[in-house]
């Protein structure tokens, strides 16, 4: 049998609700967007209700603590078909077991639980490193991204704590949304697709007048900090992968 | 106006470059004045310089005009180089801006000393003065402690600084001796222990009144350069467990020593810099770190060098075979982290995961242990049945053979930890 969920955790929580409460026995949980019908299957979509969707993640905060609800939280931001699944899987197997089943990492859902977790902290703090911020004229720091996983969410209090005193936008440019610190709050914001671009490349007028000069003063400060005698390129581009180069101010030729 | 500035960085960044520690760690610094920065219990490298170290600060020095003439420094008096200094205002400034840009976690200040050691600290002082209380900048500081500065100007600058530092450059006295005689260890040691009784007092003091101001939350950290005196593996640990039990140190930095002169009392100009032997202290010092070591069990009057072609735990587990193989579904945890292939993680994992049932070979493998290592070494659930006892030097060759030894190639520069 097809558990048909759309995606949000609220669907994901009420699909671990209704699977206790029917029993349907294995069922395998396909996501919306992902979702290919297939002929031989039943397919149950499963009903949300924010009510049943609570006492289920009331239910996991009793049976875990804060380390795991966490966890559980980052992988629902892989996004993946099989985050999803490994994190339904996982719920029914807390709620089927005694208390401390989630220190048995010889459970695959357990263990593929932490892995996926330990990812997508990876890439929050991936973000956290490899932001830069270009000064705009009208004083703002802006940065746009576009992470493997959706760790907006899990950036946010960082940057927010640390840049209390100017303001800035980061903006997931794969996901089409932002976060705007004002000075006092952050909101969620969106641009159009001709906002998003400009943005991207935006001409010089657009930035501070100071800002070429503290991007080239990085640049250069990156190249005096390095030791060419000690040279060991697979050992740079293991802590910093390639496909983040293009975030880098001092990858960049200025 | 732009041109001075860059030259400016470029001098003093080149000239600071070879003080290695890049740690950003146990800054606590929270940002509660909204000002700027807020710091990391454990740190973030923001990026990565070509040779792979990573770069959370922006180290520079505010001077490399210097009275001393330390053989091993660039900065030394003799040595024929450009010279320049930053004003307080402009280290100032470019620690704001870069901070603002995500590009850093602070500022690694360190300086030649001009004119005398307590002018030179006063300088340090305005310049962590201003970022503190004129700037509200709450990110890390890391401060070198100016050697023979006075006890009022350390322990004011103890005041704003999140780490203090000051480098033992030679791991004993008689090597210090022959490249910097004007230097000894005990102008290390005083302030050492000046800034360490301080940190003890500042805490106790805590615990009584709570808002009693914050003393180098960070601690104190120390360098030895390595390789350009002809000191053992063993006189170097010695050097490194002492100073971190005696100033609770919070790290030792080893770095290998980068030919810059031709002074024949030195390794010469163009010879490769003691890159692997230098990994291998570092996996030593987490040995004694993290592992539960005794510096003596890794290093004695036997073994006063640690082996280059494989790393010291495996090397230590061959010479101690009589300690295996232990089993994994039994063995306390302190005996689980000394098998080689298994890391602090795994070992953890292991032992939650042996509560629910003995572990298999494929269980051990999903949880990160490095199997084709460890397997010699250990027992589980579904161990083949192995007839006879292998000697050392066979396990070692089984192992080297396997892993092709990436330590001797002959790009000998491309390192990991463990
Ligand atoms: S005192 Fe410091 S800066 Fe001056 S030569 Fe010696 S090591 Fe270099």
């Amino acid at each position: 049998m097809v558990y048909l969920i759309d995606g949000s955790l609220e669907s994901l929580l009420c699909a671990v609700f209704d699977w206790f409460e029917r029993k349907p026995g294995k069922v395998s949980l396909k996501v919306l967007k992902y979702y290919q019908p297939e002929a031989f299957n039943a397919v149950h979509t499963v009903y949300n209700d924010p009510s049943n969707a609570d006492r289920v993640w009331k239910g996991l905060g009793q049976k875990l603590d804060k380390g795991w609800l966490r966890r559980f939280y980052c992988t629902f931001l892989a996004e993946t078909a099989e985050a999803y699944v490994t994190l339904f899987e996982f719920a029914c197997y807390i709620f089927s077991s005694l208390p401390g089943a989630e220190h048995n990492y010889g459970n695959p859902h357990v263990l593929k639980l932490a892995q996926t977790a330990k990812k997508v902290e990876r890439e929050k703090h991936r973000m956290e490193a490899f932001i830069r911020f270009q000064q705009t004229s009208d004083d703002l720091f802006y940065c746009g991204i576009d992470p493997d996983f959706n760790v907006l969410p899990l950036i946010m209090s960082h940057f927010k704590n640390r840049y209390a005193d100017q303001k800035w936008i980061i903006y997931d440019l794969k996901r089409h949304y932002g976060l705007f610190y004002d000075l006092e709050a952050v909101s969620e914001i969106h641009f159009s697709l001709e906002e998003e671009r400009t943005l991207s490349k935006p001409a010089r007028e657009q930035l501070s007048e100071k800002e070429g000069l503290y991007a080239l003063l990085w640049n250069d400060y990156f190249k005096s900090t390095n030791i060419a005698a000690r040279k060991n390129t697979k050992l740079h581009v293991q802590h910093v992968p390639k496909r983040y180069w293009k975030y880098l101010t001092e990858k960049k030729v200025l | 106006m732009s041109e001075r500035i860059r030259e400016k960085l470029n001098i003093l960044a080149d000239a600071a470059k070879y003080d290695v520690s890049c740690s950003s760690s146990g800054g606590t610094r929270k940002n509660d004045n909204k000002g700027l920065g807020d710091s990391h219990a454990s740190g973030i490298c923001h990026t990565y310089t070509e040779d792979g170290r990573c770069v959370s600060l922006l180290k520079i020095l505010l001077t490399n005009h210097c009275i001393f003439d330390c053989a091993y420094c660039v900065s030394r008096k003799s040595n024929d180089i450009e010279r320049a200094a930053f004003t307080v205002e402009e280290v100032v400034s470019l620690t704001m801006n870069f901070y603002r840009r995500n590009y850093i976690e602070g500022l690694f200040l360190s300086s030649g000393i001009f004119k005398n050691a307590d002018f030179t600290m006063e300088r340090l002082l305005k310049v962590v003065k201003k970022l503190r209380l004129e700037e509200r900048f709450n990110g890390y500081i890391h401060l070198k402690t100016i050697p023979g500065a006075s006890d009022e100007l350390i322990t004011e600058a103890g005041m704003y600084a999140d780490r203090m530092s000051i480098n033992l450059e030679m791991p004993t006295e008689s090597g210090l001796k022959l490249l910097a005689p004007d230097k000894s260890h005990q102008d290390v040691i005083q302030p050492l222990g000046l800034v360490q009784n301080q940190i003890v007092q500042f805490k106790a003091d805590k615990k009584l009144i709570r808002n009693v101001p914050k003393f180098v939350p960070a601690g104190q950290s120390t360098q030895m350069v390595i390789g350009a005196t002809p000191e053992t593996d063993k006189d170097i640990m010695q050097t490194a467990d002492t100073f971190y039990r005696n100033f609770s140190l919070k790290r030792v930095y080893y770095s290998g020593y980068i030919p810059i002169s031709n002074d024949n009392r030195l390794p010469l100009l163009g010879s490769q810099p003691p890159l692997i032997r230098e990994n291998r202290l570092y996996q030593t010092d987490w040995l004694m770190r993290f592992y539960g070591f005794h510096v003596n069990e890794l290093l004695n009057d036997i073994n006063p060098h640690l082996d280059i072609d494989i790393d010291p735990k495996l090397s230590w587990a061959l010479r101690n075979l009589q300690f295996f193989p232990v089993d994994i579904n039994v063995a306390a945890y302190k005996m689980i982290l000394r098998i080689p292939g298994i890391g602090v993680s795994s070992a953890k994992k292991i032992v939650q995961a042996r509560q629910f049932g003995k572990l298999r070979i494929d269980q051990l493998k999903k949880i990160g242990v490095a199997y084709n290592r460890a397997r010699h070494f250990i027992k589980c659930a579904d161990s083949p049945y192995q007839l006879k006892d292998y000697q050392g030097t066979q396990i070692k060759s089984f192992i080297m053979a396997e892993s092709q030894s990436k330590y001797l190639k002959h790009d000998t520069q491309q390192l990991i930890l463990f």
